[in-house]
């Protein structure tokens, strides 16, 4: 059975009552794991409540960290910082230099975009052939596809359909996540797919953006944060009785 | 000689702290049609609103089966209707209408 994960589900953590909603939402629409964004700075008190949450619910929590930094500077001492505390960390680009150097950081998962600037979007070539060789996958949210109208959502979906030949061409992986803040913009994995069909992405593709892509970054993730993680390639696979 | 076009069936769930009359359901979806594939696109769906049950706020289209991703993605993309927000769940879709209500009761 295939299993469908939302990699961006916005819920706020400080609102546990819709939190729980989100979550619960998110499970009957047929989502098995749940990238929830934290802050930086959050407790591990805090981290094993969503995670008790979720798995009450019947959900995987995966902890993510939304990376905002203005220059190079910034986003290295951010990653130096958060990259052993976090299962997914995701940086928003918001500049040419940030992106370029994302891209290339291979302690970066997802290299996010904001969907709703035009002037943001800073996905060309150059960038993807540094993601595809630091393996970071492009992250597409639906939410705005859903919440624009007019020429906003024209410019989006234009967007959308240029990265996502350009990511397909480079082949560097894409992931499809909700980006939901509300419980009324959360779709199933199928019906994501359905909408991914506006920016030329198949069926199966779309899919694959919702299952096996993130599954593959959480579950390289979580082997390197465990304790049995020595090096790429290299693992204990058993410890001498004391 | 002209072969039938063939048809799929849809069977959405409303979520909506609200209830809609049908011909707002219908509106919605066409007017989210045309939005997204303009009027070219929805005159090739074939778009019907065969039920609706205001009670457990289940609805089924009928559309041709080329235009079905279409129909979907517009299914999937309504938020409001007057305003108010609503969300569409596609559960099932079928080839006749038999099939899908057996899959519905299932």
């Amino acid at each position: 059975m295939t299993k469908f994960v939302d990699l961006h589900l916005c819920a706020p953590i400080k609102d546990i009552e819709k939190l729980k909603k989100m979550v619960t939402k998110s499970y009957q629409m047929g989502y098995r794991l749940a990238g929830i964004p934290l802050p930086t700075n959050v407790e591990l008190d805090k981290v094993e409540t969503l995670r008790k949450i979720c798995s009450n619910v019947g959900l995987d929590f995966v902890s993510r960290v939304d990376l905002n930094p203005r220059n190079i500077p910034e986003l290295l001492t951010n990653l130096r910082r958060v990259r052993r505390k976090f299962e997914v960390v995701a940086v928003l680009c918001t500049s040419k230099p940030v992106a370029r150097q994302a891209a290339k950081d291979r302690r970066v998962d997802v290299l996010s975009l904001d969907l709703g600037k035009v002037r943001y979007r800073f996905f060309d070539r150059a960038e993807a052939e540094l993601a595809a060789q630091s393996s970071c996958s492009l992250e597409i949210e639906m939410a705005p596809l859903l919440s624009l109208e007019g020429a906003p959502r024209i410019h989006l979906i234009s967007n959308l359909r240029r990265e996502v030949a350009i990511a397909s061409s480079f082949r560097v992986p894409i992931t499809v996540s909700s980006g939901a803040t509300d419980d009324f913009v959360l779709r199933s994995p199928y019906d994501y797919s359905a909408l991914a069909m506006l920016f030329d992405m198949t069926s199966s593709s779309a899919l694959a953006a919702l299952s096996s892509v993130p599954l593959r970054v959480v579950e390289r993730n979580r082997r390197k944060l465990s304790l049995d993680f020595v090096a790429p390639g290299l693992h204990v696979v058993r410890r001498k009785d004391p | 000689m002209i072969r039938h076009a063939k048809r799929r069936y849809l069977a959405f769930q409303i979520e909506s702290l609200e209830s809609f009359e049908k011909e707002e359901i219908r509106d919605a979806i066409w007017n989210s049609l045309i939005q997204l594939f303009g009027e070219h696109g929805a005159s090739q769906s074939g778009l019907f609103l065969v039920e609706y049950d205001k009670q457990r706020k289940q609805a089924i289209l009928r559309c041709s089966l080329k235009a079905l991703s279409m129909v979907h993605a517009s299914v999937a993309s309504v938020t409001k209707i007057e305003d108010k927000p609503v969300a569409f769940h596609v559960l099932r879709i079928s080839g006749t209408l038999r099939a899908l209500n057996k899959k519905l009761s299932a």
